[in-house]
Formats: structure tokens, C-alpha cells, sequence
């Protein structure tokens, strides 16, 4: 990671989170209606004449602006607000059996036309040492389409005073119940994107999405303890309505959880609450026990230990050098009954969920989304593929979930919102819990970690419930657990209905070298996993 | 018009400022040029070239401020951005913690920019990846690397007449090389500001070597071991707690230097007395920019000295609430050492667990520093100062805290991420499970 790349979030809220700074820091989106669709339509077909005539079999341009604005608080102050606006084109071609890329902020007819010659020398150059000649799954041409996230109030158009009063709202929630710290955070994105390709695509994409999130500390100086907590809030392909607050979408129980509106104001207050508790809470005591999972803990683990290893370029090896390969390789799927996991695990990618991050209507090759199965009865059926490899796993057209995080950025295989379906009996949060001796109920995402193959994991979480007898009898704290992806996934025993099902996601899922970010979503209901190893964490320096 | 020059720079960014009408402005000009190989499969995968330059401007009135960037630098352009600034800057709430932007300052010139790596081609990318590929593929292996190499300027300019300005290079070289049965698995990076140091063949050798003798491991019990920590294992651990001394939150009660009753460990000794870590812009092997992005001078600062926390950094909001001097937070890490190479650290090693490289190391808990990973890509066994056979891979929980407590010997720091690390030999280093992963 280059420093210089990543913009810091200013205090120990985010944990020293670094967010790809994409783009120049802009007071005023000027451009929210930019070039008109005509003009892109000019500039892409002078890309893709270019490019065949200096040798390109294959050709295709992305002319895209990308919008961030991100508002940083502290307590009762602003620390910082941001815009970011980035324009400019990517073309991407093959030449000689061989990809080349080249991009430039120079969007001229002259600039896109070099730049489309550069991708060309590019391949060529190349060409010499490649051993495996891309192979193209077919596509559709779609000829001229548009699509646009479904959002109800552009976030992008919400006046930054409205958004600031908002966060020290939600930072004077937090304080009043007793937290020592706050931090707080609002992140939108804003793709503008134009794809054109030799296929005969010419697609015009409007994609929002957006993160509102905090941080509670709460420090006792006498002994020296602190913790801190995150939010319960989940990034979401959505506009500013996802912070209404609906009561029709929260999860009531011990720790209100969210859907598809968040109450941030009301997160805050409970959780300097359950911090303060937090704080004495008793310590894990190190053992077996089952794990009743909040889909806000949930999509984590099933981002790094189902999303991750099917890939099919980590599968494949494309991704050896830094993100790993996968323990799931194709000579599993190959067998047919590789048990991934228990019978009652169904686990699914789309582009299609609607308030997802991965909702869109083409990825950035041209192929309209879709859903497929990955996991289906607890057998592994499928991975992610994309146009240059659905050949390998026998397929004759590729899954839709190519994507590039900026216009200067060459697109390549990204996760597509994995999700696991829901219970198909009837099942709450409450009836789950009864059934368990000896367990914790975990809610929020902690810290985690796993392997370059993707065996062994270890996670923790926000909130810890000891549950004894089928009742909840208190808060811990120092709990992470530790398993292994398959023995994991088979001791999945019970999963709640679809009245549950909730989404969670990354905002900022990087991959790749050069590293890009991608935003991804994954959905589940609360789901118990049996006799998992859990360790305690605390230590004295 | 990536690159500028220092006349270039200052012409462009002295009309911004003259054009201003704020209280006081701050502003930016950065610009890059750059080019990736990627390969896998022993074959080439993406390439591509990049270049990009922008400006911004922090206008300021009172303690209000706006922001705004633009890429594009006709007069007309640059006296949009300078407005754009100042409206937000009207609009924007007061911002308790804003000082106004420092006077002229002096800087000690930092050799950071090589022609050398200013020059490269997409046919030296292209040959350097096939000095990792043709061995591999010789040797029956499969190699995946990357090679990225960037040319780039900063320079900063403001109202109350501060100008600075920078040029660096940098080239970043790393390869996977696995067995095909899927057995082995070896790695190697490299990072030089000069790409005329950079050996990808001899580089590449190493991760071959590796990959044939990670292929037969023996799993071993989890449990607390003497370890050998390669830099390139060592770094995340030990970066996770460099980058992590500000002054601040430690004040607040929220950093592992926050000192139990109030206050902060500063002037403690919390380490072995072998421990000293500075950080200095002016390094021969690791050079970085001498200022900060508001143009703060950056120079030699030393953070731990023979185990003793010696500074804690203060941005200038806090050393005027605390009523100290503003210290900017480290810009690179030296961790000084011994003399011994790895490989003769293992030779006086009875029994320990050599490990190449660290991965997804994570924080468990911020109050005592508390970090888990995975070793990665050759992990081996030690008995009597021999490599005895490649162990399965670990998960750790450790603290570079208590690991930097339990020194037993110091090797010869080597660049590594832009910072220089020493091979250590560390006791009771707590492996707390097994990976399967190769």
C-alpha cells in the first residue's frame, strides 16, 4: 500500500482505516449532469476504431466520473468534509492473444485515440511472454441501454449542512449515554459510468451507494481499559432514504439491528450504552460452545470464507502473488459432492439484490447481472467467473461480475454479492437462542483474519451475549473464535426464516495489483454453527 | 505534463495564490507517471500505464475553511477552483481545531527521484517478469509477481509565503512461486527508490528456492516458539505499532500508550534495551519526501531508544492544547539491529520456526496491541542451526509489544516496505492454531 494513495481517517475510530482517495478533492460537484450520452458515444467509437486499427482483435472503453464525498466528525466538530471528483477514460484491449490497458485524464478525440494505441503497444509488448491467449465468452450486444441505481433522495444533493448536523446529532446521542469518544462518518460514491465495447454495447450506468458509521470509545482511566464499538449500520446500494430510520425495518431484541433503514441516532445511544456494560462485562471463558450469528456479523465471514475462495481467479492462481489461491479447487467442484457445508446451506452470488452494493444493471465488460448458485444443499456447484475464464469452468457466457474502481483502473474479476438464503422453516432470533445450552449470541463485526487459502479463520465481533440454558445471562467480552472453512460451514445446524434476513457489506473490499476497492453486500438471517472454538484475547502489556 | 518542474510547479501555484482573496490559503500540486506488469500461470495477465496531475486549494476565512481540486490549469480554470474554495469556505461551520497555515520554512534536500526509474519501458516491465517466469517454468514451477513502478512530484505553496516541492521515484517488485502439485509455496518482495538496484532474476531465485523446500511440511503443535522473523514477516507486526504513537490518543485513554490512572508512557521503557526505532526522511536506502502535506519539516526523530518510548507525535492542534512543540508522526521506520544476516541468526538457533512472511495480520485488541496473521510462503523447522524440513503454516496472536520484550537476538536491518528492519530471533512467539493453507 503507497500512503500517498489513501486518504486517513482522522481518529482512532476507524481504527486507523485507510480509504482509497480516488480522485482530487472538489468543493462542488459541478458535474453531476456531465458529458451527454451522444458525445460519450463519439469518444467511445473513436477508442474502438483506434484500437483495431493498431492490431486489436478486442476492444472496449469505459469514459466514467466517479463522485466521493465523505463528512469526518468528532464529538461537536467537523473535522473534515470532502469531494472528490475524477474523469476520465480506460480502454482495455487484446492484441495479439494478449490484454494491454491504458488510461488518461486527457478526454479528447486525440487523447482517448493515444490512449487507445498505447493499449495496443501495450499487448504487444506483452504478447511475447504469453503462454495462455485470452479466450472471450460470448455476450450480448445490447446496442444502446441505461440503467440507474434505484435510489429515492440522491444523497449527492442533500445539503452538507443537513449532513453535518446530522452526524453531531448522532455524536451528542452517543455522548449523552455515556460514551467518552465519538466518531462519525458519512461516505457516498457516485459512479457515472460509459461502457463501449467491439461487441456492439453501448451502456450508460448511474450507480449510488452510500455508509453512514460511528464509533463509541469509552475509557475508564482508573483502571486503564478502554473499549471501543462500531456501528450496527450497514453500507447500502441506496440513496440518503436509507437513513429515515423506518421502525417497520429494525430487528427489536436485546440490541436493536437494522435492515433497509437505519436509525443512526438511536444506534448511537445504545450502543454508549451497551459500551459502558461492555466494559465490565465478564471475560470469555476459552471453549466449545455454539455461536448464534446477527446477519451484522454474519456477512463478514461469509465475505472472506464463501466469497473469497470462489473466485475462480484465486481458484486458477491469478491472484497467488497477494490475495492467495483457494482451498476450493476444481477438481471439488469437478466431484460433484464436495460438502462445502450442512444440507441446510444454500449460498448464492447476484448483481440483482436491490439496496445491494453489487446492484447493477452490466458489470464492466457489458454482460447484463444475473443470480447463480455457489452452494446449493450444502454441495459446491459454482464459482465467479468472468468473460476471459467461463470457458474453464465449461460455461459459455460469463456471470456478470467484472468491475474496475476508477476509469484509470483495469476491470477484472470481483465479488458479486454473496448471500446465504434463508431458513425455509419458520424460525425467530428467539426460538434459535431457546435451543442452545451453551452459547454466544454475537452481533457486529469485529476484527478478522484468514489464511491465503482460505482454511483457517479467526473473527471477533461487537457485542458478545453468553447464552446458558436457552437464555441470554449477561454480556462478555475478549471473545474471538477460530475454525476452519468447511468444518465451519457443516456445523451450520439451524437458520432463521426470511423475516430476518438482513444485508452486510464491505465498503472498501480491495484486491489485486495494482489494489482496487470494490463494495459488495451479503445477506443472511441469524444462523447458529455448533461447537466452535472460541479463544480469549485479552492480554497485559 | 505529469511531472513539473520546480519553476513549473511554483509559476502555476503563486497565480493561484495571487488570485485569492481568503484570510489564508494552503495550496497542493501533485502530479504522477507510472506503469504495472502482472502475471501468473507463468504467463502475462494485465499491464498498463498511468498519469495524472491536480491541484488543490484550502482557502480559509477565520477558522472556516473549503476545499476544492481541479485538473485542469488555463486561467480560467484556476481562478474557478480559487472561488470555488472560498465559497465553501463561507458556507463551511468553524472548525475548533484550524491553525492557520505556516510561514516560510527550510528543507534539507531528500534524494528521492532516480532518472533510472523515471525511464522505464513496458519492454523492461515485460523483461523483468520474464526473469521470473522462464526459471519457474524451467524449474517445473508456477510463478505469479507483479512489478509497478511510479515517478512522481508534490509540492506545496501558501498565503504566508511557505513553498515546497519534491520529486521521487519508486519501484515495487514482488513474485509467488508455488510447486504445481500445489505443495510449496515461496515469495519474495523488493522496493527501491532506484530501479538500477532492483535484481528481479536473483530475486526471483530466492521464492524459487523456497517453493521446492516448502513442499514437504511437517505440521508441528501450536504453542509458543522461538522464532526467526524474516524483515518482510516482521514489518506488518511492527509497522502496526510505529504508525500508531501519536500523542492524542494516548492523552484520551485509548492507546496502548495511554498509562493506567491518566497520562501517557512516554520516557518508559516498555521494550528490550536493544530496541531503538527512529524515523529520518534523509536515509540513504529509505529517502522520503522532507515535509509534511501542510509542509511541516520532517527530519531525523527518534520514537524508542534503547527501549525507552522517546517522543510521541503531536499534530499542531494538540501541541498547542498540551504546550509542546508539533512533532508530524514518523515517515518511515529504522528499527536498528546487529550485524548477523538471517541466515546466520539461524545458524546460532537450537530449536526455532524460521518464517518468511506474515499475512492479514489484524488487531485483536488496541490496548494491549494484541495482533493476529498467518505465517506465509516457507515457514521452516530449526534444529542446531539447520534447516531441518518446512513446517505446515500458523496462526499467531501476539503483541509487537511483548514480542519486543522477548528479543534474543537482532540481525542487520534490510529495506523493507520503505522502512529498515532487522531479522529478529524472538522467544515464546505464540502460534495459537494450524493452517492448512500452503
Amino acid at each position: 500500500m503507497k500512503r500517498k494513495d489513501f486518504l486517513k481517517i482522522a481518529g482512532i475510530g476507524m481504527g486507523g482505516m485507510m480509504i482509497p482517495l480516488i480522485g482530487t478533492r472538489v468543493e462542488a460537484f459541478s458535474s453531476l449532469t456531465g458529458m451527454s450520452v451522444s458525445e460519450k458515444k463519439e469518444l467511445a467509437d473513436i477508442a474502438l476504431n483506434t484500437a483495431k486499427m493498431a492490431g486489436a482483435s478486442y476492444a472496449d472503453i469505459r469514459i466514467g466520473r466517479y463522485l466521493n464525498q465523505f463528512i469526518i466528525t468528532r464529538e461537536q466538530q467537523v473535522q473534515n468534509a470532502v469531494n472528490t471528483e475524477s474523469f476520465g477514460v480506460g480502454v482495455r484491449v487484446i492484441a495479439n492473444g494478449t490484454w494491454g490497458f491504458a488510461s488518461t485524464n486527457n478526454v479528447t478525440k486525440e487523447g482517448i485515440a493515444e490512449a487507445a494505441r498505447q493499449a495496443v503497444m501495450i499487448a504487444k509488448a506483452n504478447g511475447s511472454i504469453q503462454s495462455e491467449p485470452v479466450q472471450l465468452a460470448p455476450v450480448d450486444s445490447h446496442g444502446e441501454v441505461s440503467w440507474k441505481t434505484p435510489i429515492k433522495k440522491n444523497a449527492f444533493e442533500v445539503p452538507i449542512s443537513e449532513k453535518v448536523d446530522f452526524l453531531l446529532e448522532v455524536n451528542n446521542a452517543a455522548m449523552q449515554n455515556g460514551a467518552s469518544f465519538v466518531g462519525s462518518n458519512l461516505f457516498l460514491v457516485n459512479e457515472q459510468k460509459y461502457f463501449a465495447s467491439t461487441e456492439g454495447s453501448y451502456i450508460d450506468q448511474d450507480v449510488h451507494r452510500i455508509w453512514p458509521t460511528f464509533n463509541v470509545s469509552l475509557v475508564d482511566r482508573e483502571s486503564g481499559t478502554f473499549e471501543s464499538i462500531q456501528s450496527l449500520s450497514s453500507p447500502m446500494g441506496m440513496g440518503y432514504e436509507y437513513l429515515d430510520g423506518n421502525e417497520s425495518e429494525k430487528a427489536k431484541g436485546i440490541v436493536t439491528r437494522y435492515g433497509h433503514s437505519y436509525d443512526m441516532i438511536e444506534d448511537a445511544a445504545q450502543l454508549a450504552e451497551k459500551g459502558t456494560e461492555k466494559l465490565s462485562a465478564k471475560s470469555v471463558e476459552p471453549g466449545q460452545y455454539d455461536l448464534v450469528l446477527d446477519p451484522s456479523h454474519l456477512w463478514l465471514t461469509i465475505h472472506e470464507n464463501v466469497g473469497h475462495p470462489l473466485e475462480l481467479d484465486r481458484v486458477l492462481g491469478y491472484e497467488a502473488n497477494y490475495a492467495g489461491t483457494s482451498f476450493a479447487t476444481l477438481d471439488k467442484w469437478e466431484s460433484g459432492d464436495f460438502e462445502y457445508g450442512s444440507d441446510i446451506v444454500n449460498l448464492y452470488a447476484d448483481k440483482v439484490q436491490q439496496g445491494s452494493l453489487g446492484h447493477v444493471g452490466y458489470d464492466d465488460e457489458g454482460v447484463q447481472t444475473k443470480r447463480w448458485d455457489l452452494v446449493k444443499d450444502g454441495i459446491l456447484v459454482n464459482y465467479q467467473a468472468i468473460r476471459d475464464q467461463a470457458h474453464i469452468i465449461n460455461e459459455d457466457e460469463s456471470h456478470g461480475c467484472c468491475y474496475a474502481d476508477s476509469w484509470n483502473s483495469v476491470q477484472f474479476q470481483r465479488m458479486p454479492n454473496v448471500s446465504l438464503a434463508p431458513g425455509k422453516d419458520k424460525l425467530s432470533v428467539d426460538e434459535m437462542i431457546k435451543d442452545v445450552e451453551n452459547g454466544i449470541y454475537v452481533v457486529g463485526d469485529g476484527s478478522y483474519s484468514i489464511d491465503q487459502q482460505r482454511y483457517n479463520f479467526q473473527f471477533g465481533g461487537q457485542l458478545f451475549y453468553e447464552i446458558k440454558n436457552g437464555e441470554i445471562t449477561g454480556m462478555l467480552r475478549d471473545v474471538a473464535y477460530q475454525s476452519n472453512t468447511q468444518e465451519f460451514w457443516n456445523s451450520c445446524s439451524a437458520i432463521c426464516d426470511e423475516s430476518d434476513f438482513r444485508l452486510g457489506g464491505s465498503f472498501f473490499d480491495g484486491k489485486g495489483q495494482p489494489g482496487q476497492s470494490s463494495a459488495v453486500s451479503h445477506g443472511s438471517s441469524t444462523t447458529r454453527f455448533d461447537g466452535i472454538n472460541v479463544i480469549n484475547t485479552a492480554r497485559r502489556i | 505534463m505529469a511531472i513539473l518542474t520546480r519553476d513549473e510547479a511554483r509559476d502555476i501555484m503563486q497565480k493561484v495564490i495571487n488570485l485569492s482573496k481568503a484570510d489564508h490559503c494552503e495550496v497542493n500540486l501533485q502530479g504522477s507517471k507510472g506503469g504495472n506488469i502482472r502475471y501468473a500461470r507463468n504467463t502475462v495477465t494485465t499491464s498498463g500505464e498511468d498519469q495524472n496531475t491536480s491541484l488543490s486549494i484550502e482557502s480559509a476565512f477565520g477558522k472556516k475553511t473549503g476545499t476544492a481540486s481541479i485538473n485542469e490549469f488555463d486561467d480560467e480554470s484556476l481562478e474557478k477552483v480559487v472561488r470555488r474554495s472560498e465559497e465553501l469556505a463561507q458556507l463551511a461551520p468553524e472548525n475548533p481545531e484550524y491553525l492557520e497555515p505556516l510561514g516560510p520554512q527550510e528543507y534539507k534536500d531528500s534524494k528521492t527521484y532516480f532518472e533510472s526509474t523515471g525511464q522505464i519501458s513496458p519492454d523492461y516491465r515485460a523483461r523483468a517478469a520474464e526473469n521470473s517466469i522462464k526459471p519457474s517454468i524451467d524449474n517445473g514451477l508456477i510463478s505469479a509477481g507483479f512489478l509497478e513502478d511510479e515517478a512522481d512530484f508534490s509540492a506545496i505553496m501558501n498565503s504566508n509565503g511557505l513553498f515546497a516541492y519534491n520529486q521521487s521515484t519508486e519501484v515495487e517488485f514482488s513474485v509467488t512461486v508455488r510447486t504445481r502439485d500445489g505443495r510449496g509455496s515461496g515469495w519474495v518482495s523488493r522496493d527501491y527508490n532506484d530501479v538500477d538496484l532492483l535484481d528481479t532474476a536473483t530475486a526471483s531465485d530466492i521464492a524459487i528456492q523456497k517453493s521446492e523446500g516448502s513442499a514437504e511440511a511437517v505440521a508441528l503443535e501450536p504453542g509458543k516458539y522461538t522464532v526467526i522473523l524474516e524483515p518482510d514477516a516482521s514489518v506488518g507486526l511492527l509497522g502496526n505499532m510505529f504508525f500508531r504513537m501519536g500523542a492524542r490518543t494516548a492523552d484520551e485513554g485509548r492507546s496502548f500508550l495511554s498509562k493506567q490512572g491518566g497520562g501517557t508512557r512516554l520516557g518508559e521503557k516498555m521494550f528490550d534495551e536493544r530496541v531503538t526505532v527512529y524515523s529520518d526522511p534523509f536515509h540513504q536506502t529509505v529517502p522520503t519526501a522532507p515535509f509534511t502535506g501542510s509542509g511541516q519539516p520532517v527530519d531525523k526523530t527518534m520514537w524508542i531508544e534503547n527501549g525507552v518510548v522517546k517522543n510521541l507525535s503531536y499534530s499542531r492542534f494538540w501541541a498547542k492544547e498540551k504546550g509542546v512543540e508539533p512533532l508530524p508522526g514518523p515517515v518511515n521506520a529504522i528499527m536498528e539491529g546487529g550485524t548477523k544476516s538471517t541466515a546466520e541468526l539461524v545458524a546460532s538457533t537450537a530449536r526455532g520456526i524460521l518464517v518468511t512472511r506474515t499475512w492479514y495480520i489484524r488487531t485483536v485488541d488496541p490496548q494491549s496491541l494484541l495482533l493476529t496473521g498467518l505465517t506465509r510462503d516457507g515457514t521452516f523447522y530449526i534444529e542446531d542451526g539447520e534447516i531441518k524440513h518446512a513446517v505446515k503454516n500458523f496462526r499467531f496472536n501476539e503483541s509487537p509489544v511483548i514480542m519486543l520484550n522477548n528479543i534474543e537476538e537482532l540481525g542487520k536491518p534490510v529495506r523493507c516496505s520503505g522502512n529498515m528492519i532487522p531479522p529478529m530471533k524472538i522467544r515464546d512467539f505464540t502460534f495459537s492454531s494450524l493452517s492448512d493453507a500452503v
